[in-house]
This record gives C-alpha cells, sequence and structure tokens, in this order.
C-alpha cells in the first residue's frame, strides 16, 4: 500500500525531511516510486516571488527540450529562474532523464489583460499542451505543473534513493508546505503521469489504496468538458478533480468535500439541520461517491492543507505537531518522523466523518464532521 | 388401402403426438377421483374408460368358443388432441394428484400444433414472454474482484447503500444556483433498485394485486427497504388511491387512459403523491401494440374502475392519440402530468425496447420535467399480446440500455436522467445477477414483473411456452384471473411473504455482488470494467471486457 506523508511548518524545511518519514513508514511496502509536491518555495540562490508561475517536469531528450523553450519563448514566458539539480543519475532507475525541469517564469505581458481567473486557466492550458507535445512525440517531456509557487517532482524508486540522486538533501529548496506519496508496484516502465500528488490549477491531492468507484467517476467528470479534467493513468486522479470541481467550480467550501465523495446516509441527513440541502447535494454529486478504500491528503493555493477517510476507515491517517509544524501521514510512525517533538496526546487519527484541516496560519488543527451545521446560503 | 373416407382426417385434426405437451398417465397409481380433470384449467382431460380385448388362445385355431378371449376396461385419464383443449403444460393436474400418477410433458419430436394455432382465422394470442430460454444477462460475469489491492468488503458486516434515485437530477452548478435563488428543483425519490414492473389491476386478480402491495407496504414500512410498484395500464382501486400506501405506487397511464378518471378525481383526497408517474408509450413484449385485456378478464369490479362496460375486450390504442410527434408527447403529457401533482411527482415515459430509443432518449434529455426513461426490452412479459409481436417485435435490453448510457455520458448527462431496464429480468431464475448486470451496463434500476409473478405468487408460465395463458383469465394459480372461483385459490398473505422474501433475498444478493467488488457506498452504476462475457460480440457491443 502506498505510503503518504505531508508536514507543513511556518518555517520552510527541507523536503528531505518528508523523505526521512517515508523511510520510517517503509514496513510493508515496497517504496518503488516517489511523487513529491512543494508549496511556500524557497531557492537558495534566487530570490523567488511568489506569483510567478513555475514549470515542474522532465525533459527526457534533448529534443524535448529545444521544444519546450521553443514553445515556452513563443507563448512570451520569460525565464527567471532555472533551477539546477545537482543529480546523480545513476541512482535512477530510469535512464531516459535528460533534464529534470524545475523553471521561474514571468507571465507573458499580454497576460495583464486577462482576469486571474483567465490567467489560471491559460496557466492550466499551457501546462497541458506541453503535456499534450510530449505525448505526441513518444512521452520526451513529461509536464507536472505549472503554477506560482508549486513545484513537483515524481520520479521512479526508493523515495530516499531518488532524494539522493535528485540532491534534495542539499537544502537548495526549502519550502513551507511538502507532500510526499511513496509508492507502491511502480517499475520503469509505469508513466509517471500515474504518480501522485496530483495537480489541477493549484489543487493537489494524494491518495493510497484503490478507487473501486474510478470508471464511473472519470466517465462523469471528462462529461464536464473541462480541459483539465483528462490523463487518469491513476484511479486517484479524480479526488484531485473531484475537489477541484467542488472548490472552483462549485464555489462550495472545503467542507463540502466531504460531503461530496462520502455524503451521509438518508437517515442521517433526516436530523441533519440541512439535510433537505445535503440531500440534494448528494443526488446531483452521487457520481462523484467514492468507494475507498482511500485516505486522501491534500493541500489548496493558500497552503491549507487537509485529510479525509473513505465511509468506512479502511485506510486510517493520523495527524500530529503542534502550533506551528503539523504532520498528516498514513502511519503513525510517519507524523512520529516529522515532528518527532510534540505531545502526542494531541495526535488525531480522523473518523469516517471527519476533515481535519491545518489553515494557513498553522495554529492548530480543526476537525470538521460531516454531521456539523452547513453553513451556505444555498444550504439553509 | 382403406377408403379415405374412412379415415377420421381434416387438416386440423392432430393427434397426440403433434401436441407441444403429451399427459403421461399411470393406470396404476390413478385413484380416478377426478382432481386432475377438475382442475385442469383447459380441459384438455377427462375421465375416461376404454375397453381393451385380451388375447387368448384360442385365437390361434387350436380350440373352437374359447373361453380366454376376454376384454377388460381400462379407467383413466385421456388428453383431448383438439387446439382447443390441447394441454397447456400447466403441471396443475401433478399438483393436484394424490398419487404422483399424472403429470404433462414437453413432447421432444416436432409438434404440429403450431400450424395450427390460427382457428377460425384468429392468430394466436397467448400471455407470457417470448419464447427463448436463453439469456444474454445471465451470461455476464462479475470479473473486478477485490482481494489484495484493496480489500474486499464484507457482505455480511459491512454497510451498504443499495438504492438508486427515480426522478429528474439537475447538474450540480443548476442546481446549486436554484437553489440559491429558491427556484423549483425537479422531485426525486430514493427508492430500491429493484422495482415490480406494470402489471395492472385487470390484468392480475385482485388477491395477486393486494399481496403484492402487502408485501410493498411492510417492505417499506417494517423492514426500511423503499421498494416501489407500478399499476400497469388500468388505475388503480380508489381504497388505495386514498390510502398511505400511495407513496410507494408508481401509477401508469397508457393509451387508453383506462383508469385515469378514478385517479385524477381521487387527487383532492390523496393522502400522499405517488412514487412517480410513468406514461407507456411502448411495451417490451408487445411493441408498437397497445394494452389488451381481454373480455374474459373484465369482470364487474374491473369494468367499474375502468369505467366500461362488463365483459368487453380492452384494446387500447397503439398510440396516444392525443399526439401528434414526440415533441408534442414531452410537451403535453409529462408537462400535464407534472402540473397535476403539483410538480412534486416524477413523470418519465416506457419505451419498449427499439433502435430509437435513443432519439426518444435525447428528446427527454432536453425537456427539463422528464424523469427518466425507462426501456422495456423484448423479453418482457405481458397478460395478453399476439405471439407474433411477442416471439419477433422489439429489441433486446442490454444492448439498447448500453448504448443509450453512452449516449448520456458522451453528452455528461448520466446523472441527469436516470435509465431504468425491464423486459427479461430473472428469466431463469437469476434476478439479482441479471439486474446487477444492467445496472453495472448503466441502468439506475430494473422493473421485473414477471420474475415477480413466478417468485411471489407461484406462476407456472415458462419459455417453454408452458401454460402461458393470462390472456383468457383462466390462471390456474388465479394470478391473472378475476373469476373467484380461481383468484382465491391464492391467499395474498402468502403473496405478500413471498414478495419480502423475494426483496430481502435480492439484497443480500446484490451486497454479495457489491462486496467483492468493492462497492458499498453507492449503486455501482455504469462500473463497466467489473463485467465481462464470453462472447467476443457481445462484449465489444456492450463495450466490456471479453472473458474466456
Amino acid at each position: 500500500m502506498c505510503r503518504l506523508a505531508l508536514k507543513t511548518a511556518s518555517i520552510p524545511f527541507s523536503p528531505h525531511g518528508v523523505l526521512q518519514a517515508m523511510e520510517s513508514m517503509r514496513e510493508g511496502y515496497d517504496g518503488s516510486g516517489l511523487g513529491l509536491l512543494l508549496r511556500g518555495v524557497r531557492f537558495t540562490d534566487f530570490n523567488y516571488s511568489s506569483t510567478d508561475p513555475i514549470f515542474s517536469g522532465i525533459a527526457h531528450t534533448e529534443q524535448a527540450l529545444h521544444r519546450f523553450n521553443k514553445f515556452m519563448e513563443e507563448k512570451g514566458f520569460l525565464l527567471k529562474y532555472d533551477h539546477q539539480f545537482v543529480t546523480d543519475l545513476s541512482r535512477i532507475e530510469a535512464r531516459d532523464r535528460h533534464k529534470y525541469l524545475v523553471r521561474v517564469y514571468k507571465r507573458p505581458e499580454s497576460w495583464s489583460r486577462l482576469t486571474p481567473e483567465e490567467q489560471e486557466y491559460e496557466l492550466m492550458m499551457t501546462r497541458l499542451s506541453l503535456r499534450h507535445d510530449g505525448e505526441k512525440h513518444g512521452g520526451d517531456l513529461t509536464a507536472f505543473s505549472f503554477w506560482p509557487d508549486v513545484v513537483m517532482i515524481k520520479e521512479v524508486g526508493w523515495p530516499l534513493e531518488v532524494g539522493a540522486a535528485l540532491g534534495l538533501q542539499d537544502d537548495r529548496i526549502l519550502a513551507r508546505l511538502v507532500m510526499a506519496q511513496g509508492r507502491q508496484n511502480t517499475n520503469w516502465g509505469i508513466n509517471l503521469y500515474a504518480c501522485h500528488p496530483f495537480f489541477i490549477q493549484g489543487i493537489a491531492t494524494m491518495t493510497n489504496g484503490e478507487n473501486t468507484a474510478f470508471v464511473p467517476i472519470r466517465d462523469w467528470l471528462m462529461g464536464r468538458r473541462f480541459p483539465g479534467y483528462m490523463g487518469y493513468q491513476s484511479d486517484s486522479e479524480v479526488f484531485t478533480h473531484i475537489l477541484h470541481y467542488t472548490l472552483n467550480r462549485l464555489k462550495l467550501p472545503l467542507e463540502a468535500y466531504k460531503h461530496v465523495i462520502t455524503p451521509l446516509k438518508t437517515e442521517e441527513l433526516d436530523h441533519h439541520p440541512q439535510g433537505e440541502f445535503l440531500k440534494g447535494l448528494r443526488n446531483v454529486c452521487r457520481r462523484l461517491i467514492i468507494d475507498g478504500p482511500n485516505c486522501v491528503i491534500g493541500s489548496l493555493p493558500d497552503e491549507t492543507c487537509f485529510m479525509v477517510m473513505d465511509h468506512k476507515k479502511m485506510r486510517p491517517g493520523a495527524i500530529g505537531g503542534r502550533p506551528g509544524v503539523w504532520a498528516m501521514a498514513s502511519e503513525l510512525c510517519g507524523v512520529d518522523a516529522m515532528v518527532p517533538d510534540r505531545d502526542p496526546a494531541l495526535d488525531f487519527q480522523p473518523m469516517r466523518e471527519h476533515t481535519v484541516v491545518v489553515s494557513s496560519d498553522r495554529k492548530d488543527y480543526k476537525i470538521w464532521s460531516q454531521f456539523h451545521p452547513f453553513h451556505l446560503p444555498q444550504a439553509i | 388401402m382403406v377408403a379415405v373416407s374412412s379415415i377420421p382426417s381434416s387438416p386440423s385434426d392432430l393427434t397426440y403426438a403433434d401436441l407441444p405437451w403429451l399427459i403421461e398417465h399411470r393406470e396404476d397409481r390413478c385413484a380416478v377421483c377426478g382432481k386432475c380433470t377438475a382442475v385442469c384449467p383447459v380441459q384438455a382431460i377427462q375421465l375416461t374408460y376404454r375397453r381393451q380385448r385380451i388375447v387368448g388362445l384360442g385365437m390361434l385355431g387350436k380350440a373352437k368358443n374359447d373361453p380366454s378371449v376376454n376384454y377388460r376396461t381400462l379407467y383413466g385419464i385421456k388428453q383431448k388432441t383438439d387446439v382447443a383443449h390441447r394441454c397447456i403444460g400447466c403441471g396443475m393436474c401433478s399438483m393436484v394428484c394424490p398419487n404422483e400418477a399424472i403429470r404433462p410433458m414437453p413432447n421432444p419430436n416436432d409438434p404440429r400444433l403450431r400450424f395450427h394455432m390460427n382457428q377460425a382465422g384468429d392468430a394466436w394470442k397467448r400471455g407470457g414472454r417470448r419464447n427463448d430460454r436463453d439469456s444474454l444477462l445471465d451470461k455476464i460475469i462479475f470479473t473486478r474482484i477485490s482481494m489484495l489491492t484493496d480489500p474486499a468488503l464484507d457482505a455480511g458486516r459491512h454497510e451498504f447503500f443499495l438504492n438508486t434515485m427515480l426522478g429528474r437530477i439537475l447538474p450540480p452548478e443548476e442546481f446549486l444556483q436554484r437553489r440559491a435563488k429558491g427556484e423549483w428543483i425537479p422531485p426525486t425519490r430514493e427508492i430500491f433498485p429493484f422495482i415490480i414492473g406494470s402489471m395492472s389491476f385487470g390484468a392480475l386478480s385482485p388477491n395477486m394485486w393486494l399481496g403484492l402491495l402487502q408485501g410493498v407496504a411492510y417492505l417499506n414500512e417494517v423492514l426500511k427497504i423503499p421498494v416501489v410498484m407500478a399499476t400497469g395500464e388500468g388505475g388503480c382501486p380508489p381504497w388505495v388511491l386514498k390510502s398511505p400506501f400511495l407513496k410507494y405506487i408508481i401509477l401508469q397511464i397508457a393509451s387508453g387512459y383506462f383508469g385515469w378518471d378514478e385517479i385524477i378525481r381521487a387527487i383532492p383526497e390523496m393522502q400522499c403523491d405517488p412514487a412517480a408517474i410513468e406514461i407507456k408509450y411502448g411495451q417490451g413484449a408487445k411493441p408498437g401494440d397497445g394494452g389488451l385485456l381481454m373480455w374474459f378478464k373484465v369482470s364487474k369490479l374491473i369494468a367499474r374502475l375502468r369505467g366500461v362496460p362488463e365483459g368487453v375486450d380492452l384494446p387500447s390504442p397503439p398510440v396516444h392519440q392525443t399526439l401528434y410527434s414526440i415533441e408534442e408527447s414531452v410537451m403535453k403529457m409529462i408537462q400535464t402530468m407534472s402540473m397535476a401533482w403539483g410538480f412534486r411527482v416524477p413523470v418519465y415515459p416506457k419505451i419498449s425496447g427499439t433502435t430509437s430509443a435513443k432519439a426518444v432518449l435525447n428528446n427527454l434529455v432536453r425537456n427539463p420535467y422528464a424523469s427518466g426513461m425507462l426501456i422495456d426490452g423484448m423479453d418482457g412479459g405481458t397478460g395478453a399480446a399476439y405471439n407474433v409481436s411477442m416471439d419477433s417485435m422489439g429489441h433486446p435490453i442490454a444492448s439498447n440500455i448500453r448504448e443509450c448510457y453512452l449516449d448520456l455520458v458522451a453528452q455528461g448527462r448520466e446523472n441527469e436522467i436516470p435509465l431504468f431496464a425491464a423486459g427479461g429480468m430473472g428469466k431463469n431464475g437469476n434476478i439479482a445477477q441479471n439486474g446487477m448486470a444492467l445496472i453495472l451496463l448503466g441502468a439506475s434500476g430494473v422493473h421485473m414483473g414477471k420474475y415477480i409473478m413466478q417468485a411471489a405468487a407461484g406462476c407456472l408460465g415458462s419459455e417453454r411456452n408452458r401454460c402461458n395463458v393470462c390472456n383468457i383469465g383462466l390462471c390456474p394459480k388465479g394470478i391473472t384471473s378475476q373469476n373467484p372461483k380461481l383468484y382465491r385459490r391464492l391467499d395474498p398473505d402468502q403473496v405478500a411473504q413471498r414478495v419480502v422474501e423475494v426483496f430481502t433475498s435480492i439484497r443480500t444478493e446484490m451486497k454479495k455482488i457489491m462486496a467483492p467488488l468493492g462497492r458499498s457506498q453507492s449503486l455501482p452504476i455504469g462500473m463497466s470494467d467489473a463485467i465481462g462475457i464470453n462472447d467476443a460480440a457481445a462484449a465489444e457491443r456492450l463495450k466490456i471486457r471479453y472473458i474466456c
């Protein structure tokens, strides 16, 4: 089963510590792949402004890198920073890794006329264009994310080895929020797009376990005709897209996510103060009900992070920490590894109705229950 | 050669061996009690005696006036061979025989009867289903078994959400907008996905109908399983219309509009709304044909409910006569019926399986009042239809529902218009498997009629053309008869108990199917990655996995 670890702290830290947490959770797990997402990014050799978009991906060949450069240039993006990983490619299983890309760009001048929403759409479309370009050329270019203040790294191999291969222990990249997923049953032939965390327009989630309701959910999401709802190399990608749909398309708060993916039963909603609304929401979002077993850990552009379980809590997760530093993990030993100096009595394992949220101030974690009143104009 | 005139043979004279069902009678066991002849619904057998000569040696000329030439008299059963009194294989004779002395057996040879099922120029009419025992649904296997990649669920201990939605579902964005503005949200019903399909009060006997309703009420009110049943054309008894049980009933309106005067007049006195309104445009068993209640069954009670004279044939027209086109149909009927109950009741059409189903569906998608679509495949049953309609008209349900579902998926509207499937459910007894196969192909639920008659009331009909005389009111079990002597054979309490047993076992089997698929939180509608079939052509057509 895949391992999940998220650490969020007011003071930027090295992602290497999170990889060590993956190591602590290695029992019963083959750790054959790694996905990393960083927010609140700080580069030691570049004064990064968090509004500039960062492209994360891999150019597998020199030609792909040329095409990438040409594309970005033609689009009007100005390269501000190109992070140079100190790589030791001998530690990477795959052989076709020409260059790991983490590049900061200045948005095209012409975008100044666009609204923030239009710019977000364009950022997504740029990433998708690059992805399509890579796919058209035999997969020689992989595009993970293109978004302000987000860095993504995905690679096949044992997480600590991958970190070492990319020199992540040298602390040249720091972040306030790191999400890491250690994959199970991965081999060199895997499509890197199948690696968690998944990302769309600033929203990211990672999951362990299988999504048995994948096909009907995928079919419905693809029916939204939203260009970003694509890919689905992994059955878990739909969790990210459901969250995106809930927040960005339906404009509902984060608390609604749990009501969408694991709605309460009718007899429970009969006694809920907003039961009628929530029944309606359940009906209209019925195709997005997940079946698990899953623990979903995610983060939002404002560095809010959260964790939810499937309805049967078949993949329990845990949160622990102290004001200013919090860790969520699929195993309690992962929390121990990320924040050892904490009061374990405050650790919490959410139940099936809970959403655990750590907001960007990182003062504490909040436990939201589906049984709580749901304050929304539509719900009243 | 003897003279032709001495052989009694007209074109339609049949011999014992020409009949599809042959009576096997054992004289050595027969008590000559006469129960079998009394119970036979078509008087195919009669008590008779025969004389038999016992040949003695005197025949060989060894002794004149040999007393050993004797005669003996046989008492027993004679099977009639004329078309009207052919054995229908119902087996009631076996059921009543105290000594297991009699039974009908299918004739393994080539029965010639079929060539003569048009006496007096009247084409063969019957009840039942298409006489084809093959079922594609039986061949669909659930192949995606959770074991190691994710733990299988426990059908016995975990909690399962098995219900489905009947009613128009808005796109989520529109739902939120309308909620914010306080606008109308189309009505929906949370129901059990196996529905007792439309069988009219008229086609069914009063005891059968009462038994079904009792069973449905118990399922809802005691066991909390929200099963609903549809009335079929012909209205609904007034005491039901004004009862709190109406909420478990889907009222059907069909092209004859029988019983609708009573229904409309009862609206002000209704304690609750019906589950839904079903507008029947077609029926799987007899596509393009209207309902047919033959005069045998138009009793005093039925005549009163339907507002017609007693003892007349009631053939409904093939189409709703007031309609010119589907657009008009949608506009007039669906909206009118919605309006009659203040837009609080889902209204959906039922059509027969057809290659034009997608055209109907696309029209419904554009109508905000259409609450779903029911497609009745060609294996559906009926109380009365021409054999040719039943055997040769329509469209099998599996590919019809699948292409409609995929059409909705392509439009991104598969959650908005629930599709319901009917026709051939549980033909060979595999009701939960058949229903779930259709749900995984894209149906939101299934309607079953014939299966319920067979399982809950002991209907003797089969696809070997056994019995199938529902049309003439002689149902030997009292299920489809309006003759009190026959329908009193059926105890409504026992029917109700069987209805409950059927649904609780369906529920168990649904869990036994869903648990290994790793599904419990919602009905796995359209989860086509979980099914396969050992038929490459069918797999390709249904867009599911071929397995071997």
